[in-house]
């Protein structure tokens, strides 16, 4: 093995307080590295080690909302790059809070364990899914082709559907989930925020809808039909020579 | 007045110009006359002016302005000149990057052709005040494309039913594709005096009753221009002069003067 050279030291690792972060990341199962304690490597690991950890939902270990923002930061970018379409799902456990309220916030975290599960594993590996708030999840679909993307959002709904969550021994458990989505526009002009709030446009559809069912946007187009013309004719006389007041 | 930096604008410019970009849905509305002329009458504000002619299947500020250029947007693409050399002066002390012929094989949206224009665009930025964006006629995804590497959107039209049902169109298409909250308007061969509000004020009835206002939002179309028809602009035109410099004190002149105020605030 290569044998390191001390570096110059700027600081010095005696000094620091890792006491919490070391706890932090043995609470969270997270295997302590392998090298030299204090020494550069081993710091560097135990960095790398907090990061997953701050990138990751501690119920589910699905990416967390911060790690999610920055995932699709990203994807706007790429999309503006690549022209790709990419597909933002959206997606809310329907009543909630009744789970919670019946069977208690235990069986509450059961059930989002096992949505998560669910919606994992309905989806492709390169697929980010994110637990985003409570019983909030979503989906980032890279290089998503338009006409599949109701396909697969009624999939995972589906797949949630036909779960049965153990919540109590002998307890089973049903739950139906809503979804909205909405495209990456593959033009430059977008940020994640936007993105986001379209897609979460499409939920709130879904939800008012009448829950269990999933909604995209409606691809816009650029006919204008009989009706818009009417109105945008209707009081122009556009052969009039005289100046208006 | 200066034009409301749009909330849904992305992530703020790194450095340098303002990006806008001048389209119109139908051609032969005056789109790149106007751009020309506006360049000019920033340029003589005092700004410092670039007009990328981003029509690259059919490009024509060369024909606008009588330029023959050896170098152009095709040779930057290809390699065989760099931006410096492409980048020429105009009659009216601004800069183009003209599009030149054989650029019909770029009028495709691939990924190449928006490296290309994300990449030229982020290397101008930070020389200019101003960059203006010629796009061509059409909704198309290479107009769409290059309307979205601006901030600033001018939509051209003129009274024609065609004209305005196409800028009606394309407004839509950019209110809601590109999430844009406000939009400017410049009416050309305008009949008569207040013809331009009137317009206006139409396609944003019509845009609030069938785009609507999604909860939360609203979309303004605001009117930036009214360019009277006018002989100035006609031999201007016939005789590829800019109008600014040899017809600056016709009607249309001062309005396009009035133009580049309203955008300089």
């Amino acid at each position: 093995m290569e044998h390191r050279l001390p570096a110059p030291a700027l600081i010095d690792a005696q000094l620091l307080d890792l006491d919490q972060a070391l706890q932090l990341l043995q609470q969270a199962g997270a295997l302590l590295p392998d090298e030299e304690p204090l020494s550069a490597a081993w710091l560097q690991a135990v960095l790398n080690a907090l990061c997953d950890l701050s990138s990751r939902d501690a119920l589910t270990s699905l990416v967390n909302r911060r790690s999610f923002e920055m995932a699709l930061a990203r994807e706007v970018d790429r999309v503006a790059r690549s022209g790709e379409a990419a597909l933002l799902l959206m997606l809310d456990i329907d009543h909630f809070k009744a789970v919670n309220d019946t069977y208690g916030h235990g069986a509450g975290d059961q059930v989002i364990r096992a949505v998560a599960r669910a919606v994992e594993q309905t989806v492709r590996p390169m697929d980010l899914v994110a637990r985003v708030g409570g019983e909030e999840f979503a989906i980032i679909l890279p290089n998503c082709a338009t006409h599949v993307g109701l396909a697969v959002a009624q999939r995972v709904r589906e797949r949630v559907s036909e779960l049965g969550i153990e919540v109590a021994p002998g307890q089973m458990l049903n739950v139906t989930v809503s979804l909205g989505g909405a495209f990456a526009p593959q033009w430059v002009r977008s940020s994640p925020l936007l993105w986001t709030e379209r897609a979460d446009r499409q939920l709130y559809r879904a939800k008012a809808e009448g829950r269990n069912r999933a909604c995209l946007e409606p691809q816009i187009d650029s006919l204008v039909s009989a009706e818009e013309k009417g109105m945008l004719f209707a009081s122009l006389n556009l052969d009039t020579q005289q100046d208006l007041p | 007045m200066s034009m409301t930096t749009d909330p849904a604008a992305p992530r703020p410019t790194r450095s340098g110009a303002r990006t806008l970009a001048v389209t119109s849905g139908k051609g032969g509305v005056g789109k790149t006359f106007i751009t020309a002329n506006l360049a000019a009458a920033l340029a003589a504000r005092g700004e410092k002016v670039l007009v990328l002619d981003a029509d690259l299947g059919l490009a024509n500020l060369d024909v606008v302005l009588n330029l023959h250029p050896k170098l152009t947007l095709h040779d930057v693409f290809t390699e065989k000149a760099t931006l410096e050399q492409a980048i020429l002066p105009a009659p009216g002390g601004f800069s183009v990057l003209l599009a030149g012929s054989g650029m019909v094989e770029y009028s495709r949206l691939t990924p190449e052709v928006r490296d290309k224009l994300l990449h030229i665009i982020d290397l101008v930025k930070p020389r200019f005040d101003w960059v203006l964006l010629d796009t061509g006629a059409g909704i198309s995804d290479v107009v769409l494309f290059a309307v979205s590497l601006a901030t600033d959107v001018l939509v051209v039209a003129t009274p024609e039913p065609t004209s305005l049902t196409d800028a009606y169109a394309t407004i839509k298409v950019l209110a809601t594709q590109q999430d844009r909250r406000h939009v400017g308007l410049v009416v050309n061969q305008a009949n008569r005096v207040g013809e331009g509000k009137l317009i206006c004020g139409q396609l944003q009835q019509v845009l609030q009753r069938f785009v609507g206002p999604t909860p939360g939002q609203t979309f303004k179309l605001e009117l930036f221009g009214e360019i009277r028809s006018d002989q100035a602009v006609r031999q201007a035109v016939l005789k590829r002069q800019l109008m600014l410099e040899h017809y600056p004190g016709c009607d249309a002149a001062q309005s396009i003067k009035a133009l580049a105020s309203k955008l300089l605030g």
